[in-house]
């Protein structure tokens, strides 16, 4: 029996990738509907290398015509949990 | 002299690999102001540019804020806009020549109210805002040196930069204010004023501290701008070596007639164009492309405060009729992964023509640029130092994908060697690679870097400018980018100095040796990637990596610190003791690492 991964599970997920990228960022202080580059210090290679890891953790197929969605918190959890049913 | 090849596109090994784009007259939509390579090389002279601006009234000199806007604003192109500003939230913003006029005279007022004279240096600190281009241009009205910083820097790059430059005033926003400057504000005594874009003033503030819209408010919108020496430093542009602290590149007034007509010649501006250069003013492309040609050229200049995001950017060329494109490698890159499926959605036939710098463009993407825009990508080459293109690929002339062009009219390049003797000699041999060389003088070569004598004449050596750029130059003249001759990093159009990153890592407790170096990557063309010892009792592992990242990060900002650390037992040295970062990136790239006989202990 596999348990399908909650929000909250999701959420803690990302936000630990994101942790990977960029360690020195206070995650928990992050609005879900701003975009991660106007809160954080992101160049345009992090959030390059913030979406291969999305796809590799959660393998799901992300065409780069999509990385706009990846852009908020939210928009990733929608993403997510659309493309891993 | 032997040169590490550092370049990841191996196209650039090979001249010719790609068939040359063929440049028609039936292509023409307006007659390019290059329309002849040698012809208008041959009847070029810098005096009849010169002549092309008007100079300050009474003939009291040559001030780039005057010719940029003051002699539109007084003429026919008054009402014309200068620059259209685009907002992230997507605001528009028009500032016409009269407008700018009006606006940086204010801003000439401020300084001058602030007691800021001929010299002083007056530092920018924000994004895109239209504040930072009337700031800059304000400041040149003044002739105080006006040196915007990238808002991308972390603190500890501006705190040096600032230090170096000995900032007497600085504009930024309140939020880079707090995020950037208020920890370091103490330990910069010369920093007189501070000028704080925003409603309200960050507090607690220090005195010193002043909004900078009620201080333009309350100035005269009346200024004269007093006479200047075509020689009167007016920039200053900071740029890294391999070693030691960042540069700041001083140029001057009579830059501008460089900017000027490397603008008309390079990017082939005409009169009614709509032109718009995606780069950053923190970086020299921003200031020398972004602010200073295109006015001076009478222009509508247009200015994104939103970062690179491909649809954004096709609906910019779109609904701004945009026909003249400069922009960087790596968005190029970064829209090639895209496709041309969503460039069919825009109807970008206005587009006349396409320029690429930061650093070499592969002719993938030249080529690319027809499939996608029908236009080419037209790369050129040049550097802070330089403060106008020099090499480059023009509307009239055949494009061999993966060169950098052929030097602008007014230029003389080479390739060069360093002799046993320690002279420096012509490469006369086309495809020999060496050292790309440029004859002084132009008139927006730097003039030195800022406080650093010694540094600015090792720069030149027989006549010579020596660019540290490695290259060759074949038959025809079109020269090709080999790689750095020293082990400064280009990454995403920037040049970052391993120096400046590995002091910071070894700030860090745990860190006993740093060594820095550019990864090749596809995309950015190089990474930041740091090489750590660690002191005994520090464990190589996952978490103490991730930390060292954040440290850096925060302290250098996410464009300058690594994207990538390795531990190592120890670091490659010379026998004298210096870190061997060439053997690191040898054995990153998987290259014969040479002869090692110079390390102590083969490491």
């Amino acid at each position: 029996m596999t348990t399908i991964p909650s929000d909250a599970d999701n959420r803690a997920h990302i936000l630990r990738l994101l942790g990977e990228i960029a360690p020195e960022a206070d995650l928990a202080a992050l609005s879900p509907d701003v975009s991660f580059r106007d809160q954080l210090d992101l160049d345009s290679m992090d959030f390059l290398n913030f979406v291969i890891s999305l796809h590799k953790a959660f393998h799901i197929e992300i065409p780069e015509s999509d990385y706009p969605k990846y852009t908020t918190l939210n928009g990733c959890l929608a993403q997510v949990a659309a493309l891993r049913t | 002299m032997v040169y590490a090849l550092q370049n990841p596109c191996s196209e650039h090994q090979h001249p010719m690999p790609w068939n040359p784009i063929i440049k028609s007259r039936r292509d023409w939509e307006v007659i390019p102001n290059l329309y002849d390579y040698d012809v208008v090389r041959n009847r070029f002279s810098w005096d009849e540019a010169r002549a092309e601006l008007d100079g300050l009234p009474a003939g009291e000199g040559l001030n780039i804020a005057h010719e940029a806007i003051v002699r539109h604003a007084a003429g026919p192109l008054a009402k014309r806009t200068a620059i259209r500003w685009l907002g992230k939230d997507g605001t528009i913003d028009d500032y016409s020549y009269r407008r700018l006029d009006d606006l940086t005279n204010r801003f000439a007022n401020v300084l001058q109210s602030l007691g800021v004279a001929q010299g002083d240096r007056v530092f920018t600190l924000a994004g895109r805002i239209p504040e930072l281009y009337i700031a800059a241009l304000g400041t040149l009205k003044h002739r105080a040196i006006v040196c915007p910083l990238f808002s991308a820097f972390g603190p500890e790059p501006v705190r040096a930069r600032l230090t170096i430059g000995q900032a007497k005033v600085l504009v930024t926003t309140a939020s880079l204010y707090q995020r950037k400057v208020a920890a370091i504000r103490a330990a910069l005594p010369q920093l007189e004023h501070v000028l704080v874009i925003g409603d309200e003033l960050p507090a607690p503030h220090p005195t010193g501290t002043a909004n900078f819209h009620h201080l333009l408010h309350q100035a005269s919108a009346d200024y004269h701008i007093r006479a200047t020496d075509p020689e009167d430093p007016a920039l200053l542009h900071f740029t890294s070596g391999t070693t030691g602290t960042p540069k700041g590149a001083i140029h001057v007034h009579g830059a501008v007639v460089a900017h000027h007509i490397t603008g008309k010649l390079a990017l082939d501006f005409h009169p009614d164009d709509i032109f718009w250069c995606t780069a950053d003013p923190g970086w020299v492309t921003g200031t020398s492309y972004g602010i200073i040609a295109p006015l001076t050229n009478g222009l509508t200049s247009i200015v994104d405060e939103a970062e690179f995001d491909a649809e954004r950017w096709y609906g910019i060329l779109q609904d701004q009729g945009v026909t003249v494109w400069y922009t960087a490698p790596t968005a190029i890159r970064m829209m090639m992964k895209l496709g041309v499926a969503p460039i069919r959605k825009f109807d970008l036939r206005r587009l006349r023509f396409l320029a690429s710098v930061g650093e070499p463009l592969n002719p993938e993407a030249v080529v690319w640029g027809e499939q996608a825009f029908g236009r080419p990508f037209h790369d050129n080459w040049w550097q802070t130092e330089t403060g106008g293109i020099m090499i480059a690929n023009y509307a009239a002339m055949d494009v061999r994908p993966g060169s950098m062009g052929r030097p602008l009219p007014g230029i003389e390049a080479g390739i060069v060697r360093t002799t046993d003797s320690g002279d420096v000699e012509p490469v006369t041999e086309p495809g020999q690679q060496g050292e790309l060389a440029l004859r002084p003088s132009w008139p927006s070569m730097f003039r030195g870097y800022w406080n650093e004598s010694a540094r600015y004449k090792q720069c030149f050596a027989s006549g010579w400018y020596l660019t540290g750029d490695v290259a060759k130059q074949d038959k025809d003249g079109y020269f090709w980018f080999v790689g750095r001759a020293d082990d400064v990093i280009k990454t995403s159009g920037h040049l970052i100095g391993p120096f400046e990153v590995e002091s910071v890592l070894i700030e860090h407790k745990a860190v006993a040796e740093a060594a820095v170096i550019g990864k090749p990557d596809p995309v950015a063309m190089e990474l930041v990637k740091a090489f750590i010892s660690l002191k005994d009792g520090y464990e190589p592992d996952e978490a103490l990596k991730r930390e060292l990242l954040g440290f850096a990060r925060a302290r250098l900002g996410a464009v300058v610190a690594p994207k990538e650390i390795a531990f190592l037992p120890t670091l490659p040295k010379t026998r004298s003791g210096k870190i061997m970062r060439r053997l690191l990136k040898a054995r990153e790239l998987g290259l014969p690492e040479g002869d090692t006989s110079t390390l102590e202990g083969g490491a």
